[in-house]
């Protein structure tokens, strides 16, 4: 099947100081994303995950390796803003990703970049701020609004530039509950729409609305499945720090009491159910 | 030691045309060594009222009592009060600031007019309280540190001033699961080793479920309810009209009770749940599914 993102042999070193050794945050990934698919990585702090992300639209680049975005070698200079235009990124803290004093200004932003005409321009701008629910807000400042808020008009600005493909890093790590609801069911209406959703986060619940799981430690992939298949093996994912969804949680503790339960129940829902079966 | 909060009210621009109350009418009370909750939506006024507690705003109307003294009376010395309790803001690490881990810790004791020796002592005590390596951190710049760890020696920062209210707002926000348990239990061990006043507000009902005496919950600037994590959490409807959720897992025990299973209301940790559910399971004569 046709692959968005492909990553071969990728190897990240970065260097405190010049005096220090480089400390190799990335060891010899490969990995691909399918077309339209929505891949959620996990790791705790350190894992890598966050380099791996920014390697992929080329803000941070391989020391060994390649990486490939729709085709285009993220080293290669020529394509850059090919790479950035299909893979845009979305990140933790909304405060740090809106350049504007108005809401539609900061969504036109990036297709103005992309020498867009202005009324195609128009148009997107209109179409990304509806995608994300936030149409009547477009002439408000963007510091009057809600943490959720504003992450939404970040996303917009993202959703403008029509990329094939979005990577989201801790999008709703700074939010409320309130906040992170709005959040996630937009990244699964664009998912929905098409576009490709890398989802880093640590969050499992989030996690467990992938159609594939990721999960980094030391700066290599740990695990990597279905949620199904990932959550399944929770002492492994408890081996490098992370916790499990609810359902697995549960699951353990009642097959402690001598109750069996099918490793396969991840989600709240299905637990609810095969728990019914019996009462 | 102990709080008494007394119809307090607080309005911002007060007298101008954007003039809006931020919070009316609370009245609670937190006895010695008790652990309070405090739950409430974005924009409830949590944080206004987290702040006159350490006197940061002075209400427009009501009174604050704690230990005995009116920290809302003219004239009382706010020294005193932020002697006696500190206040940990929401992403406490940006206010790091110093060269090494110690003089950053140092900050607070130091303005207290301690001496070099107690600060010394107290700073050491504060960073092995938040679960850190004394000899092994106090040199280290505070911003080579990783986040769980930065936050630690934020908090340990207030920790050093040997409070005897303890607030934290929001203190595990944007962590990563291992470094939110870290910070939870550090909490945990503080309220434990030193017998405060600790008040916690968080939008992790689990995590309110599991350590607080007593839950206050607020909305629109007023209390909706007060009581142990028991009596607030078996108000499903109540909570829902004000936004709030129930502890993940007691979310999943109603749901069993609606559907039919016959366990105990309110069940706050996944060790009851799992408990309960088995018991249950068995008696149905359901031990081998």
């Amino acid at each position: 099947m046709d692959s968005i993102i492909r990553i071969e042999n990728l190897i990240f070193e970065y260097q405190r100081d010049e005096t220090e050794k480089p400390v190799r945050a990335l060891k010899d990934i490969n990995l691909e994303i399918k077309r339209g698919s929505f891949t959620a990585v996990l790791g705790k702090n350190g894992s890598g995950k966050s380099t791996l992300a920014k390697n992929l639209n080329g803000l941070l680049l391989p020391t060994g390796g390649t990486i490939y975005v729709n085709g285009y070698d993220t080293k290669d200079e020529e394509h850059i803003w090919d790479v950035r235009q299909s893979a845009g990124m979305v990140f933790q803290n909304p405060d740090n990703q809106l350049v504007s004093a108005i809401v539609e200004d900061d969504v036109a932003f990036g297709p103005e970049n992309l020498g867009i005409e202005p009324a195609e321009i128009r148009r997107r701008v209109d179409k990304a701020l509806n995608d994300v629910n936030m149409g009547a807000f477009k002439g408000k400042a963007p510091h009057l609004l809600s943490g959720g808020q504003k992450q939404r008009i970040a996303i917009a600005g993202v959703v403008a530039m029509k990329p094939s493909c979005i990577i989201f890093d801790e999008p709703t790590a700074m939010l409320d509950p309130k906040g992170r609801n709005e959040i996630m069911k937009i990244i699964q209406e664009l998912h929905a729409e098409g576009i490709t959703v890398v989802l880093i986060t640590h969050f499992m619940e989030e996690a467990a609305c992938a159609d594939r799981v990721i999960i980094m430690h030391n700066g290599e992939v740990f695990l990597d499945g279905t949620p199904e298949e990932v959550f399944s093996q929770g002492e492994k994912v408890r081996s490098v720090n992370l916790d499990v969804p609810l359902a697995v949680e549960l699951a353990a503790k009642l097959r402690e009491e001598g109750i069996d339960i099918p490793a396969n129940i991840i989600g709240t829902e299905e637990m609810v159910e095969y728990l019914c079966q019996y009462k | 030691m102990s709080i008494q909060v007394k119809n307090l009210k607080h309005i911002y621009e007060k007298g101008m045309p954007t003039e809006s109350v931020a919070i009316e009418g609370i009245s609670f009370e937190v006895g010695d060594g008790e652990f309070l909750g405090i739950i409430g939506h974005t924009g409830s006024g949590k944080s206004t009222l987290l702040q006159h507690l350490n006197g940061l705003l002075k209400p427009d109307e009501g009174t604050i009592v704690i230990g005995g003294v009116d920290i809302t009376a003219p004239g009382v010395s706010m020294v005193d009060i932020r002697k006696r309790i500190g206040l940990v803001f929401q992403y406490p690490e940006y206010q790091l600031f110093e060269e090494t881990v110690a003089k950053d810790v140092a900050f607070g004791p130091k303005n207290l007019g301690l001496g070099e020796e107690e600060t010394e002592e107290r700073v050491k005590e504060a960073i092995e309280l938040v679960g850190l390596d004394y000899d092994d951190i106090k040199d280290r710049s505070p911003f080579e540190l990783s986040g769980g760890q930065k936050r630690r020696v934020a908090i340990a920062g207030v920790v050093a001033m040997r409070p005897e209210v303890l607030i934290l707002d929001e203190p595990t926000a944007g962590l990563d699961p291992k470094a939110h348990k870290d910070v939870l239990n550090m909490i945990e061990e503080v309220h434990r080793r030193t017998g405060n006043i600790t008040v916690l507000v968080s939008h992790n009902m689990a995590d309110i479920a599991k350590l607080s005496d007593k839950v206050l919950v607020i909305d629109s600037g007023h209390m909706v309810t007060m009581g142990t994590p028991k009596e607030v959490f078996s108000k499903r409807e109540e909570l829902s009209r004000v936004g709030l959720d129930l502890p993940p897992i007691t979310n999943l025990t109603e749901e069993l009770r609606q559907r039919g299973m016959d366990i105990e209301q309110t069940i706050l940790s996944v060790d009851d749940a799992a408990r309960q559910i088995a018991e249950y399971l068995k008696d149905k004569g359901h031990n081998k599914c």
